[in-house]
């Protein structure tokens, strides 16, 4: 059941960024460009999304447990860090560049051509490269 | 383009819901850079990485058969090599060093307040509006 679970919150997550426009480069491009011609749509997808996970995490919060696992997970960690920052801010850069995030990069991969799929790729490299250049950013 | 913002609130609900489902059937939080990141770098193992592979075959298949019905749509993605590698590097290693992206830090953790999540998102903002604003309007490369 948790995999049926996981599989149909994939599969809506994947037509929900379609749909909003968030695997079009220029649409989010567009959205980041403030002082050009700015596209003000992502401010409906991130509003429409926070809606029903508002409900959800309230919801959580009178449940106890999930349907199908024995605890939600732990409240939010008050901690910022310097790794925190940086990490965000090289990922904007990313982001910024191609007009691509993590999901959208993954909904897109049967249409997004070899341009797509080389963007995949990279991402993955720079997720390996993460654990250690984590460690140097500790021992600065 | 107010068709466009209709579009961008129905699949963000969408998404909104799709998180909502994964964190009250399964207690998960949907974040698709941790999700991929852990299934990579070998973190997540046994039923966990069972799951995770689970969702991500959902949200690559489900877009997959919706543009074998409706045909596909367009991704406008550059077709600048050294822009492509040079942006996936950036967003693989920066999401997987501050934890989340978009999906995480953005949709779950703004919706609960999560300073992290909220920190996080305006320095994605923040960063990716000064880069697009470098590269198209001052080195118009992209």
């Amino acid at each position: 059941m948790r995999r049926a679970v996981a599989a149909v919150s994939g599969a809506i997550f994947g037509l929900g960024l379609m749909i909003s426009g968030m695997t079009d480069t220029t649409k989010v491009q567009g959205w980041l460009d403030f002082l050009g011609d700015w596209d003000p749509t992502l401010a409906f997808v991130l509003g429409g999304a926070i809606l029903p996970m508002a409900v959800a995490w309230a919801l959580a919060g009178r449940l106890g447990a999930p349907a199908f696992d024995t605890r939600f997970p732990a409240p939010p960690d008050p901690q910022l860090d310097r790794q925190l920052a940086i990490g965000s801010i090289l990922f904007g850069m990313g982001w910024g560049l191609a007009g691509l995030c993590p999901g959208p990069s993954l909904a897109s991969l049967s249409w997004g051509g070899w341009g797509g799929a080389l963007f995949l790729i990279a991402m993955v490299a720079g997720m390996l490269a993460a654990p250690p250049v984590a460690r140097r950013l500790l021992a600065v | 383009m107010i068709a466009d913002y209709w579009m961008g609130l129905a699949g963000g609900l969408m998404i909104g819901i799709a998180a909502s489902i994964l964190l009250l059937g399964n207690g998960r939080i949907m974040g698709a850079s941790g999700i991929l990141g852990s299934v990579v770098d070998g973190s997540a193992r046994g039923r966990d990485r069972t799951e995770k592979l689970w969702f991500m075959g959902g949200l690559i298949g489900a877009p997959a058969l919706a543009i074998l019905i409706f045909g596909p749509g367009e991704t406008h993605l550059t077709g600048n090599i050294s822009v492509i590698i040079a942006a996936g590097l950036l967003v693989g290693l920066g999401t997987r060093l501050a934890n989340g992206c978009t999906s995480g830090h953005g949709v779950c953790g703004i919706s609960r307040l999560s300073p992290r999540g909220i920190v996080a998102t305006l320095w994605y903002l923040l960063a990716g509006a000064v880069t697009v604003y470098l590269f198209r309007h001052i080195m118009g490369l992209i």
